[in-house]
């Protein structure tokens, strides 16, 4: 190896370095992990090898309830925040005042920490012995019952769940559809209005497919977004998601690794491994949909 | 004649749909930006409600003609708030410093240094992307266990020292820098590493700010690694350290102390953010999601 | 369709927020396109042509004045309801809908009464594709045409509705010199086939005076002068006009009427009967220069320019500072390049003589 080569793998040592330790080794370790059956976290001992890790993780009733949960989050909040931010986009690109502001305000959510945020909305939707608290109010307004989101039924802590969800996603899915939108060709609305098209007519036959490249991508990264979804759960319903019965399959994951019910990293991993299976084949899914109906220039 | 009171109808109508089109947007435009801004108001409200008056409270009042002060006292006194400030800013300056030195160099090397196998090392290293966090941290875990760093700043940060997709994109930057220069550099008999340091990192700035700022606000927000590997209070970060102080903190009723810490907690960034809405808006768009 | 515009001025709001005047785009328009015909608008860019186009066509309003459709007013009228056909400067074809549905989409717009059976769309759809020769491309993507064809596709697309204005933005600035010789031919065949009263926009007078019936000569919002092609090139009516039309452009002196005769420098070239004494330009087009050995225009001879069929000779004067003259003479004249001192005729019908403060034309008696 001369010197020139010599000076460059210098040059990149110190990623490799990190990267191998912290990402390779890791990603290998996993599969690992995941197949020593009895793995004693103090002695580092197993005494088998096997699938057995798997077939407990998907006979844990706590795993079970967090698939379930995970399922209904991705199905509920992809749909709904890309169809949102569509409509929030085309929105904005059709106003010319205040648009930055709008913009800017639209952003924040980005930006702020969710489990602080996390904190608000639990108590904006938190019924308790003092007060019923705003949201409960406001549904009163309206005769509605009082129902408590944070201890309260599934449905409506589920609810509580996807709301924040969306509200914490739509800023990334806003920028990046008023950012595709804005790099249409102007000329090609000209044309489309000097031929009398319609205003629902250019949306669907122009903007729509001009734009898909950027809805699709969204549509992916939200489907792996969401079914990595956690903090926001820990943030709404307290670190014993298990005992809300509103954990994720992350949240599984995490809690088998470490706190009261921790000490599993091989089911952990097994856990983390079936994710990342789920994951990969709803992205393969996506991927083959959107050759049909996806336009790429 | 007919004709001509038909266009102005025409015309008429078109106005009308206009208008009552441009009502609907920004109505819709109005009613979610309130959603957004709604939690923030919340949070400052009650965060300057006094504790009492707040539990007085049995249907919630949208303002306050007492605004008092006296939480975000207890905020930073009756739990120890200032340290998980403190400890993030430390943990966000180191994480990113050595992130910076890490990808710059990494960077550079794919960029304008030639040595055998270095399309092959990218195309590895961009596959490296793809790996979920939440499949390698279970390792991660279990190493830095190992290594006896649990709650311990090394622990904290060693994870986060190296991004593959600040490496890929800082390549990009460095790249669109004409061949010419480097060339002319040579010629001059400066160094690689003086060039870089002199010409490349100064051309790349506003790529390099991007990241950084980008970085900051990923060390701010995260919690579930912090959360692995610190049990110790001294050692929390603000995301498990909220978490804590709701847990355990000011006893489970004195929300207003709570939003108050909150408010402590989201005002950096948000300070961040107005400063540099313009950088940070483009660089989450060229590729950033929320991790 | 005749097209009457009337008095049409279109302000626009300053970019520059601290000047309070708006900028004028067009500024007392008046014009007649009679039926039937190809009008080229020309210009330099920024001279509002453009927007001159975009008026016609509905796409904006003007800030005053009226716009007729034969004897129907338009001036209000939003773009769909003018029954106007434009072809855009990128041709703005929907990249995801190959060319036929491309050509198809302004007649799926058609509604109540207007509207088009299946088999109507399709026979209107292959009367259009072709007119302009695209039957074999139908089923293609517009990425996968040449610009030739891409163009070609969006005049079928503008035709397909049967205009009654067809309107063409720049329509060959995005095609390399070969093709555009062919496609301005093209043009203006499928022009006279349809006989579509047609406007089109260039910054290209060559392209504007090949094949236009017409042509309108434009700067700074205002029309500097109407005609066809060739009067408008032979009877300019100011310094602009006679600068922007032709190749190898005009060459112009300063010089001075005095005594009925004008005089560059010494030299007295040409008669100007009639003419009061003043200070004056003279344009001389390439082809008015005739070298004689006596004659009265002294230059200095820069070089010679072979170009086959004739020659070019490129020299410099005193009273025109800062530029070459270039005179063109047929090849058979021989030209002693060791002479350091050229010396012309000028032909009278080729010279003009424009006031030195307002640049318009001095006609002398004749």
């Amino acid at each position: 190896m001369d010197k020139k080569n010599f000076k460059a793998w210098l040059y990149l040592l110190p990623a490799i370095l990190f990267l191998g330790l912290f990402l390779v080794y890791p990603l290998i370790d996993v599969f690992i992990y995941s197949f020593e059956e009895g793995y004693n976290f103090a002695s580092q001992t197993y005494y088998g090898v096997g699938p057995y890790n798997y077939s407990y993780v998907l006979h844990d009733t706590y795993f079970l309830q967090a698939v379930k949960n995970t399922f209904l989050l991705v199905i509920i909040t992809v749909p709904v925040s890309t169809g949102l931010a569509l409509l929030i986009s085309v929105g904005l690109s059709s106003i010319k005042p205040l648009r930055e502001l709008y913009q800017t305000i639209y952003f924040l959510p980005y930006v702020t920490n969710t489990l602080a945020v996390g904190l608000v909305f639990m108590i904006l939707f938190q019924k308790t012995e003092y007060t019923d608290g705003l949201v409960n109010l406001f549904i009163n307004w309206f005769g509605g019952e009082s129902v408590d989101f944070i201890d309260g039924p599934y449905w409506a802590k589920m609810f509580v769940l996807c709301f924040y969800t969306v509200w914490v996603v739509l800023p990334f899915k806003i920028l990046i559809l008023t950012s595709a939108l804005a790099s249409v060709n102007q000329d090609y609305y000209k044309a489309a209005k000097v031929d009398g098209t319609s205003r629902l007519r250019i949306f669907t036959r122009i903007t729509l497919p001009m734009i898909s490249p950027m809805i699709f991508y969204l549509v992916i990264t939200g489907f792996i977004g969401a079914f990595k979804a956690y903090s926001d759960a820990v943030a709404l319903f307290g670190t014993d998601l298990n005992a809300a019965g509103m954990n994720t399959i992350v949240g599984y994951v995490y809690d088998m690794l470490y706190g009261d019910s921790g000490g599993y990293p091989s089911y952990a991993s097994a856990a983390a491994i079936i994710l990342f299976a789920i994951v990969l084949t709803i992205t393969c899914i996506n991927l083959l949909v959107s050759k049909k109906h996806v336009h790429y220039s | 004649m007919e004709k001509h009171i038909d266009y102005e109808k025409i015309e008429k109508s078109a106005r009308l749909g206009r208008n009552i089109r441009k009502v609907l947007v920004y109505a819709l435009l109005t009613f979610w930006a309130v959603i957004v801004l709604f939690p923030f108001y919340w949070m400052i409200l009650t965060s300057v409600k006094s504790y009492g008056s707040y539990n007085a409270e049995h249907v919630p009042t949208f303002y306050t003609l007492a605004p008092t002060m006296e939480n975000y006292l207890d905020a930073f006194t009756a739990v120890p708030l200032a340290r998980y400030l403190g400890n993030t800013v430390l943990f966000a300056v180191i994480t990113t410093a050595i992130m910076v030195v890490v990808i710059t160099l990494a960077a550079f090397a794919f960029a304008r240094l030639k040595f055998r196998g270095r399309n092959l090392l990218f195309t590895l290293f961009l596959s490296l992307m793809m790996i979920p966090n939440e499949l390698v941290i279970i390792t991660n875990f279990v190493t830095v266990t190992n290594m006896d760093l649990r709650n311990t700043f090394t622990g904290l940060i060693l994870p986060s020292v190296t991004s593959v997709f600040y490496i890929y994109l800082l390549k990009e930057n460095f790249e669109q820098v004409p061949d010419e220069l480097y060339r002319a550099a040579k010629v001059d008999g400066t160094s690689d590493l003086k060039y870089l340091c002199r010409v490349l990192i100064p051309i790349c700035k506003p790529t390099l700010i991007t990241i950084v700022i980008l970085k900051i606000i990923e060390c701010w927000n995260s919690y579930v690694w912090p959360r692995l590997i610190t049990d110790d209070p001294n050692y929390y970060l603000v995301s498990n350290g909220i978490q804590e102080i709701r847990e355990n903190g000011f006893g489970r009723e004195n929300i207003p102390a709570m939003m108050a810490a909150v408010v402590v907690i989201s005002l950096p960034l948000i300070i961040l953010f107005l400063l540099f809405r313009k950088k940070i808006m483009e660089g989450v768009s060229r590729g950033g999601t929320k991790g | 369709m005749k097209i009457v515009l009337e008095n049409l001025r279109k302000t626009f709001p300053n970019r520059n927020k601290k000047v309070r005047e708006d900028v004028v785009a067009v500024d007392n328009f008046s014009f007649e396109i009679p039926d039937g015909e190809l009008v080229g608008l020309l210009g330099p860019s920024g001279c509002g042509k453009s927007t001159t186009l975009n008026l016609i066509c509905g796409l904006e309003k003007p800030t005053a004045g009226k716009i007729f459709f034969g004897d129907e007013e338009v001036t209000r009228l939003p773009p769909e309801n003018r029954g106007v056909g434009m072809v855009f400067q990128n041709y703005a074809l929907y990249p995801h809908l190959t060319v036929k549905q491309n050509i198809l989409f302004p007649l799926q717009n058609l509604k109540g009464k207007d509207k088009l059976s299946k088999e109507e769309m399709e026979k209107r759809m292959t009367e259009a594709a072709g007119l302009v020769q695209i039957d074999e491309l139908l089923e293609r993507r517009p990425s996968e045409l040449s610009g030739g064809q891409q163009q070609r596709v969006a005049i079928a697309r503008a035709l397909v509705k049967m205009p009654r204005v067809l309107l063409l933005d720049e329509p060959l600035s995005n095609l390399d010199a070969r093709l555009r010789l062919q496609t301005r031919e093209e043009i203006r065949k499928i022009q006279r086939a349809t006989g579509i009263t047609t406007v089109f926009v260039t910054h290209d007078q060559e392209e504007a005076m090949s094949i236009s019936d017409r042509i309108v000569v434009m700067s700074r919002g205002v029309i500097q002068q109407i005609g066809k092609p060739q009067e408008v090139y032979d009877n300019p009516v100011n310094l602009f006009v006679a600068k922007f039309l032709g190749t190898p452009p005009i060459n112009v002196f300063e010089g001075a009427v005095r005594g009925e005769t004008v005089y560059i420098g010494e030299d007295a070239v040409l008669p100007a009967k009639g003419v009061p004494d003043q200070e004056i330009y003279l344009g001389i087009r390439p082809e008015g220069f005739l070298l004689q050995e006596d004659g009265p225009l002294h230059c200095s001879l820069g070089g010679v320019e072979v170009m086959g069929r004739d020659i070019s000779i490129v020299c410099t004067h005193k009273c025109a500072p800062g530029t070459q003259i270039r005179a063109i003479i047929g090849a058979e004249n021989a030209v002693d390049t060791a002479c350091p001192t050229a010396r012309f005729a000028v032909k009278p019908n080729k010279a003009f003589l424009f006031a030195r403060d307002t640049e318009e034309r001095i006609r002398p008696e004749d």
